[in-house]
């Protein structure tokens, strides 16, 4: 919402400075976003008169002009078709920056001829659009003088932020009325801002036909008609306000309509009465009805909407935006005036639905003050009467705005008690009463509502009200209380579960990336496919909720890659999207270099799924998972190599992780190249362990030293490693410890489709060292063992 | 005679340059048929007054040479090894293989140090989801259908369920964690709600993906004032300065009332931001006493319940801490950046250590 201060003093009476107003806004909750003066650029420019006017001598479209800006005559070369001898217009110094194009003016010689400066248009010194010549000043215009100050234009624009609920600093009016409170002034009676002595405008004849049949959408519609108006375009001092804030002139109709939406927050609509036929009723659209706006598109409205028509077509998008044809021009003679109420909510439908926003939606569907039609209307008429002319008939009346008075039971110690400030209650009272509202006082106040202020209906409010405009810098600091001892730990076994495994995959040289919960559909699809997919995606690209971690460090992969990475480790803790809910995920991707060229280990390496399963089972690890009771499972996810990669489980419905190189064609369609190896770990389904005991088993070191035996085995070539280890530790759970694969050999003395194992398996003694036929009897036990599980044979 | 043969012998032990040449001289003197165990067997044929005058000597000789032999070896082994490490030299300037050295994002290290730092003032971690409903996003937080804080919010929506009366979309803010919180906890409720939020914005300081922390305290006489001295003492412990000045400007969210919008006092020197004194502000927060509809849409009683809320962006508390000026990066995984910014495992925040890294 943007103003000047000189439009802000035309309704409050005060001293205080630009800086002080500016301080004051904020501080009641209107955030100053900008101050700008519009007159610090123009500093250089002056009122000047053309002395004499002569063809240039070189070209046929310039002029040679002799200038007087105060100090003498100057020789100016000018292109502008309307400078003549005489004219008062806008000169530029040599020196002066131009606003417009930021062209520093400099003496110079144009076609030959010596050039001191120039006259200016209002395009060039960003006062307005017109560019078809330079600016002329009426002819009391005093020369010499600084352009802007005369102009009025030096009047610092004011741009605050209105938060939604605040409709009635939606206009200057408003913006005053809370300064006044705040005590930067007073604020005038709106008979005096508008410098007439009574809102009594003289009317006579009857009001015009109009009705509502949408008493929800629109419960009250106020009209006149002012009859032998002229249009033509508005009073300078209305343009000049219009358009210090922004807005362009149009008419002087359209802007008095404008300048009320924003001077008081109230918008009106006016039709020109010619291009009505029959009465003005608001009612619901019709389906398929269409209108084209104001803004020159063509919306079709439906019958959940609010309209303003007329007997053969809709006029307006009730109290979104006025409808063409209806519109006032030059040729306007009559002119209705609407005032109308509509319901809020029903026009933030509408213009959702129509994806239309104007001034007016954002007034009307904060919901605008319910008890100013009346005025509003006198001041629309006003206006009309003193800058068209014209009689003004009588005001006809459809409906009832919804003007319920409102109470609020308010106790004035809620202050001290919710705001943590103690406030007088004769300084509450005053507060309240400058605000608008009506106080009285008791054990609980009883306070009337404004109503303009529709977003107070509780005791809360009236204590932000009062503090708001006490000031929030009196609110003190006051310690929370503290339980005594040292803090609690507050995190929960997931949040330290999520901790550790963090932590951990970076202690192993993974870098933690945070990627987009979003994917492209394509790469969703890839991973399975999304469950999610937004309705208002900001960017096909970021359309679909993630189903797996892996995409978007796929993604990232492939951007450092681009940028010349040559070995990626990265790791992301975050959640999956599925249709069961969300689930938290870490996923860690590997891909280039394992481990570069080296004088010592000779060529670069890349990474395979064997590490992709060692990381996954260190994060596990750190995780707190039973990292020795995992088994691996096959593979299920299609978007693994399917011939290495696997899942780690505590059995086939409790699986922990997925592992593995990624599917070649995965990696060929995310243009990923080489092998790349990544897992995923399901954090959420990670067993929790029970709470804690702090104390450990107590420390029972085995007596005698451990002995290790070796074993060769043939086994077929396709037989998994894990099943013949099993089998071994499986042969004496007492005395076998640990088993170790330590050699695997296909080649010279192994039979063609078999493959040699070789294991040390670790035998710990109890309380005796093992006899020689203890050792033997175990021995038998391994070779049959891993006989019968896999047909291993003990490589003779 | 033996100081004859003592002398031979100690010279010939010295004189050996090699392992070999004294082990014949060893040989020569100890061996079967040496020259000092020949005299030591003479010893056996003697009178017991000649073995009383020529044991002792001979002993004596024996011990000598043992010694001189041992004290020559220990000698000569140091020279050999001293010789083979002398061909073992490598060079030790070459370089050693690099072990990759991970890093933890910033916005985790934030999370950590603001859980650490909330931990102390007895607020736990609390969560919810991401893909939230309507009712707890908006409504419940006194966000009613049509109200224009709705369209404020640029929400991200998922298509309606057949079925279902509630709209799905991603969460706005971390305030839903809130209803959560207050719907299934008992007061006093102390909770910070850190996450991801959403809002379909994307310029240079708004992506569509970000994060938040939430704060919620909810008990008897919680007022303003403790809204104030929490986000004061947060904001000490996180920029770790001591000189802190917060200003409250009234505001509006809908969910509180009073609401306010609160800006940090820094200062700006060459184009370098310290967080603390009163020359310039930077707005930072939100928030404001829970609204009593929002504690009554929890099930809870306002005329007994009341507390404050707050709401900060994780990004933005870790630009304005670490530098980092450009919020998209944080997405971007690039590892240069990770590098930069990121910090290392063991950089645990903790309140003995310190919560910043």
């Amino acid at each position: 919402m943007k103003f000047t201060l000189s439009w802000l003093k035309e309704h409050l009476e005060t001293t205080a400075s630009l800086d002080e107003i500016c301080a004051g806004l904020t501080r009641c909750g209107l955030e100053v976003e900008g101050v700008e003066n519009p007159a610090a650029k123009l500093s250089a420019f002056r009122i000047a008169r053309v002395l004499t006017a002569a063809p240039h001598p070189q070209a046929d479209k310039l002029q040679v002009l002799t200038v007087d800006a105060g100090d003498g005559p100057l020789q100016v070369v000018c292109g502008a078709p309307n400078a003549r001898a005489g004219l008062l217009g806008v000169f530029g110094m040599p020196g002066a920056t131009v606003p417009a194009n930021g062209m520093v003016l400099k003496v110079a010689s144009i076609r030959g001829v010596e050039s001191n400066g120039m006259m200016c248009s209002t395009r060039e010194l960003e006062l307005g659009d017109d560019h078809d010549g330079i600016i002329e000043l009426p002819a009391d215009a005093p020369v010499g003088s600084n352009y802007a100050a005369w102009a009025g234009i030096d009047d610092p624009v004011i741009d605050v932020s209105v938060t939604p609920n605040r409709q009635d600093c939606m206009g200057v009016r408003g913006i005053a009325r809370d300064l006044a409170a705040a005590g930067l002034g007073t604020l005038k009676p709106l008979t005096e801002a508008y410098r007439i002595d009574t809102l009594d405008v003289p009317r006579t004849g009857a009001g015009p036909a109009i009705r509502t049949d949408d008493p929800e959408g629109c419960p009250a519609f106020l009209g006149c008609t002012v009859s032998g108006v002229r249009n033509g375009p508005s009073h300078p001092w209305m343009q000049a306000k219009l358009r210090a804030i922004g807005q362009k002139p149009i008419s002087a109709l359209v802007d008095i309509t404008n300048f009320i939406m924003f001077d008081l927050g109230r918008p009106l609509h006016v039709y020109d009465v010619a291009k009505l036929s029959g009465p003005l009723v608001a009612r619901k659209a019709r389906a398929g009805e269409q209108v084209q706006a104001l803004n020159g598109k063509t919306y079709t409205v439906d019958p959940t909407m609010t309209v303003i028509a007329d007997d053969h077509a809709v006029h307006d998008i009730g109290g979104i935006m006025g409808g063409m044809e209806s519109g006032c021009s030059d040729t306007t003679t009559d002119v209705l005036i609407e005032c109308a109420y509509f319901d809020p909510a029903s026009i933030a439908r509408t213009g959702q639905k129509l994806m239309l926003t104007s001034d007016a939606r954002t007034r009307f569907e904060r919901g605008v003050d319910p008890g100013f039609l009346d005025d509003g209307l006198a001041i629309a008429t006003h206006l009309v009467r003193a800058l068209c002319g014209g009689t003004a008939s009588e005001i006809s009346r459809a409906g009832t705005p919804p003007v319920a008075a409102k109470t609020v039971a308010y106790r004035p110690a809620r202050t001290l008690g919710l705001a943590g400030v103690e406030v007088d209650e004769a300084a509450q009272a005053a507060i309240l009463t400058r605000l608008g509202f009506t106080v009285t006082t008791g054990d609980v106040w009883q306070i009337g509502v404004p109503s303009w202020r529709r977003d107070i209906d509780g005791e809360a409010d009236i204590v932000e009200e009062v503090v708001r405009i006490h000031g929030y810098a009196h609110v003190p600091s006051t310690p929370l209380p503290r339980a005594p001892g040292v803090a609690r730990p507050t995190a929960t076994p997931q949040q330290l579960l999520e901790r550790r495994t963090r932590r951990a995959m970076a202690a192993r040289g993974l870098n933690e990336a945070v990627t987009w919960s979003f994917l492209p559909p394509a790469t969703a699809a890839l991973f399975g496919g999304s469950d999610w997919t937004l309705e208002n995606p900001i960017s096909a690209d970021l359309a679909t909720m993630r189903p797996s971690l892996l995409a978007g460090l796929a993604a990232a992969a492939k951007r450092n890659a681009d940028r010349g990475a040559t070995s990626v480790r990265l790791f992301e803790l975050g959640r999956r999207y599925l249709t069961g809910g969300e689930h938290l995920t870490a996923a860690l991707l590997l891909a280039g270099e394992k481990r570069g060229r080296d004088w010592a280990t000779g060529a670069a390496t890349g990474f395979d799924a064997y590490d992709a399963k060692a990381e996954a089972l260190a994060a596990l690890a750190a995780a707190g998972a039973p990292v020795d009771r995992l088994m691996v499972l096959p593979p299920v996810d299609g978007w693994y190599h399917p011939g290495r990669s696997g899942r780690l489980g505590l059995g086939p419905k409790a699986i922990l992780a997925s592992f593995g190189e990624l599917h070649p064609r995965v990696a060929a369609e995310l243009d990923l190249k080489g092998s790349v190896a990544v897992a995923e770990l399901f954090l959420d389904a990670i067993p929790q362990p029970k709470s804690p005991k702090r104390s450990r088993g107590a420390f029972t070191p085995p007596a005698l030293q451990a002995v290790k035996r070796d074993f060769a085995f043939l086994v077929a070539a396709d037989t998994p490693a894990d099943a013949l280890l099993r089998a071994v530790r499986g042969a004496d759970k007492t005395a076998i410890t640990d088993v170790r694969l330590f050699d695997r050999f296909t080649g010279a003395g192994v039979p063609e489709g078999q493959i040699s194992m070789a294991l040390t398996v670790t035998l710990q003694p109890g309380a005796a060292s093992f006899t020689d036929a203890e050792i033997d009897a175990i021995s038998a036990s391994v070779i049959a063992a891993a006989g019968k599980a896999v047909g291993a044979t003990l490589r003779g | 005679m033996t100081d004859t043969l003592q002398a031979d012998l100690l010279s010939a032990i010295d004189a050996a340059t090699s392992l070999d040449a004294l082990e014949a001289v060893r040989v020569g003197a100890l061996g079967k048929s040496g020259s000092v165990t020949a005299l030591l067997k003479t010893l056996g044929g003697m009178s017991p007054d000649e073995r009383q005058v020529q044991g002792p000597l001979l002993n004596g000789l024996r011990e000598a040479v043992t010694a001189a032999l041992a004290a020559r070896k220990a000698v000569l082994e140091t020279a050999a090894l001293d010789a083979k490490l002398a061909n073992e030299k490598l060079d030790m300037t070459l370089p050693v293989a690099d072990a990759p050295r991970g890093s933890i994002h910033p916005i985790s290290q934030v999370m950590d140090e603001l859980a650490e730092i909330f931990a102390d003032l007895g607020f736990a971690v609390a969560g919810g989801p991401e893909i939230e409903d309507d009712w707890h996003n908006f409504t419940a937080l006194n966000i009613p259908p049509e109200h224009p804080a709705r369209a404020m919010h640029d929400t991200f929506y998922f298509p309606d369920q057949a079925g279902s009366e509630k709209r799905m979309l991603l969460r706005t803010h971390t305030s839903p964690v809130q209803i959560r919180t207050m719907m299934t906890q008992e007061p006093p409720i102390r909770i910070i709600a850190p996450g991801r939020v959403y809002r379909s914005d994307s310029d240079a300081t708004h992506t569509p993906m970000f994060h938040q922390v939430e704060g919620l305290v909810i008990d008897r006489d919680i007022t303003m004032g403790h809204l104030r001295w929490t986000l004061e003492t947060m904001v000490k412990a996180f920029f770790e300065v001591d000189d802190v000045t917060l200003q409250f400007r009234p505001s509006f969210f809908p969910f509180t009332e009073p609401s306010v919008e609160i800006d940090v006092g820094c200062s700006w020197s060459g184009g370098t931001l310290s967080i603390g004194g009163s020359e310039s502000w930077l707005e930072i927060l939100g928030g404001g006493m829970v609204h009593p509809r929002v504690i009554a849409n929890c099930g809870l009683d306002p005329e007994v319940w009341q507390g404050f809320a707050f709401g900060v962006g994780i990004d933005r508390l870790a630009m304005l801490k670490y530098g980092m000026n450009d919020l998209r990066a944080f997405f971007d995984a690039d590892l240069r950046w990770l590098n930069h910014y990121g910090f290392r495992a063991l950089d645990v925040p903790t309140l003995s250590g310190g919560v910043g890294a």
